[in-house]
C-alpha cells in the first residue's frame, strides 16, 4: 500500500505543479463550454436542451487531451521500466496511476460543472444531475482511456492513435451519461435506469482497464 | 545452511526487430561477484541487461537466480540503472528519491539524507531535479540503489557523466555492495574500478 500511495501522491503532485497538465484539461473544458452559447445563439430553451450534451462532450474531449501523457511521460524518462520491474503488481500500479490522473484531471471537471451550468441556462437540479453523472462517468473515461494510453506507449505514437482507439469505447459512457442527465431534466424516463448503467460501465472499466493496460505494457516494452 | 545466491543465464538468445543480436550466450555470477559486459556498439549489452531485468523477452534460453529471495522473480530482486535517469524535473531531489524508496522498497531502509550524502549531492536536497547537471542526475539515480536494498544491480554505462571523484565514489559503493553479498552486472566500455569477470558479446 505504501508503494501505491507513493505513486498516487507523486502523480498528483506532478500534475498540479507548473507544466503538469492538470489545468490544461479544465481550461479546455471551460473553453469548449463557454464558446458553445456564442455558437448556438441566445435561444435559452435550446441551450437548456443541449446543455448536458455539451458538458459531456467537453468532458470527454478534455479527458482525451490529457490522457495522452498518462504513460508517455514515464516511458520517456525511464520510470516506466522501474514500475514494470517493481514488486508491486503492474495491474495495481496502473490502477493507481489512473486514479491519480482522475483526481488531478477528472475531478476538477466535475467541480467546474456548476459554474458552467449557469452559462447553459441549466437550473440547480439540472446542473446537479449533470455533475452527478460526470462524477460517476468520468472515472470510466479515464480507465478506458488508460488502455489506449498504454497501447500508444508501446506503439511509440500517441496522440491521434489514442483518440481512434478510445473514442469507440467511450461512446456508451457518453450515451448513458447524457441520457441520465436528460432524464433528470426533462424526463420522461426515470433517472435511475441510465444512471445505473453508467455506474456499471464505470465498475466494468475499473476491472478491465488496469488488466488490459498492464498486459499491453508488459508485452510492448523494448 | 543458507546457500549463497547465484545468477545464471543459459543459452540465451536475443532477437530485436527480426534481427538476431546474440545467441547461445551463457553467463554466471555468484554472490559478491561482478560481471562486466563488454562488446562493440550494438553488440547487445543493453539488450542483455534488459533481458535480465525482464523488460525484454528472451527468444530462447533461461535467466534465473538460484537461492535468491523466496518466490521473487529476477526483476523483483534487481535494480536497473539505465541510460535514462527516471527522474521527474518538477519534483525536488528529496521528493524524487523518497518516491522511489517508497515505491520500490515500501518504506526506506536508509534515510534519504544519508543516501544523498553517500553519493555527494546532500546540498541539492531541496532543489528541483530540473536544475541538476548530468553528473548530479546520475548521482541521484545511484542514490536509488542505496535507498532500497536489492540483491542484483544491473548497471548500463553507470559511470557515464560522472567525474573522476564520482567514479571513485561509485567504485567504493559497488565494493560495499559486493562485500555485502550482492551481485553486479554492468555494461561498460571503461574500467569500473573493481574486480570483475568479463563477459564479451560479439567479437
Amino acid at each position: 500500500m505504501t508503494a501505491l500511495g507513493a505513486l498516487i501522491r507523486r502523480d498528483i503532485r506532478i500534475a498540479l505543479r507548473i507544466g503538469g497538465g492538470a489545468l490544461i484539461g479544465v481550461l479546455f473544458f471551460l473553453t469548449v463550454v463557454v464558446l458553445m452559447p456564442f455558437a448556438v445563439g441566445p435561444d435559452l430553451a435550446l441551450l437548456t436542451r443541449l446543455g448536458p450534451a455539451i458538458l459531456w462532450l467537453g468532458a470527454l474531449l478534455s479527458s482525451l487531451l490529457t490522457l495522452d501523457r498518462l504513460f508517455t511521460a514515464d516511458h520517456e524518462d525511464g520510470s516506466l521500466d522501474l514500475i514494470v520491474m517493481s514488486r508491486t503488481p503492474l495491474e495495481l500500479a496502473c490502477a493507481a496511476k489512473a486514479l491519480a490522473h482522475w483526481l488531478a484531471a477528472g475531478l476538477p471537471l466535475v467541480i467546474a460543472t456548476p459554474v458552467l451550468g449557469l452559462l447553459l441556462n441549466l437550473d440547480a437540479t439540472a446542473t446537479g444531475a449533470v455533475a452527478l453523472t460526470l462524477l460517476a462517468g468520468t472515472p470510466a473515461l479515464t480507465f478506458i482511456g488508460m488502455i489506449g494510453a498504454a497501447l500508444a506507449v508501446t506503439m511509440h505514437r500517441g496522440g491521434l492513435l489514442l483518440a481512434v482507439l478510445v473514442l469507440p469505447l467511450s461512446i456508451p459512457v457518453l450515451i448513458f451519461g447524457v441520457a441520465a442527465s436528460q432524464a433528470a431534466i426533462v424526463g420522461p424516463l426515470p433517472f435511475g435506469a441510465p444512471f445505473s448503467i453508467l455506474c456499471a460501465l464505470s465498475l466494468v472499466s475499473f476491472v478491465i482497464g488496469p488488466f488490459a493496460a498492464a498486459t499491453s505494457l508488459r508485452n510492448g516494452l523494448d | 545452511m543458507q546457500l549463497s545466491p547465484r545468477l545464471f543465464g543459459r543459452d540465451v538468445r536475443c532477437v530485436r526487430g527480426g534481427r538476431e543480436v546474440f545467441t547461445g550466450l551463457a553467463f554466471e555470477a555468484g554472490a559478491g561477484e561482478a560481471l562486466a559486459v563488454t562488446g562493440h556498439n550494438g553488440a547487445g549489452k543493453t539488450s542483455l541487461l534488459r533481458l535480465i531485468a525482464g523488460l525484454l523477452l528472451p527468444a530462447g534460453g533461461t535467466i534465473a537466480i538460484e537461492s535468491g529471495e523466496g518466490e521473487l522473480t529476477v526483476p523483483e530482486q534487481a535494480h536497473y540503472l539505465g541510460h535514462r535517469d527516471a527522474l521527474k524535473p518538477a519534483l525536488s531531489v528529496a521528493e524524487n528519491l523518497t518516491f522511489w524508496a517508497d515505491f520500490l522498497g515500501g518504506g526506506t531502509i536508509r534515510p534519504i539524507p544519508d543516501c544523498l550524502a553517500a553519493v555527494g549531492i546532500a546540498h541539492t536536497i531541496d532543489l528541483p531535479a530540473a536544475y541538476l547537471s548530468a553528473g548530479q542526475r546520475r548521482r541521484l539515480s545511484l542514490a536509488r540503489l542505496l535507498a532500497v536494498p536489492r540483491l542484483l544491480w544491473l548497471l548500463d554505462e553507470p559511470t557515464a557523466a560522472l567525474d573522476v571523484a564520482g567514479q571513485a565514489m561509485f567504485a567504493g559503493l559497488m565494493r560495499e555492495h559486493l562485500a555485502g553479498g550482492g551481485l553486479i552486472v554492468a555494461a561498460t566500455h571503461g574500467p569500473l574500478g573493481i574486480d570483475t569477470s568479463e563477459l564479451r558479446i560479439g567479437n
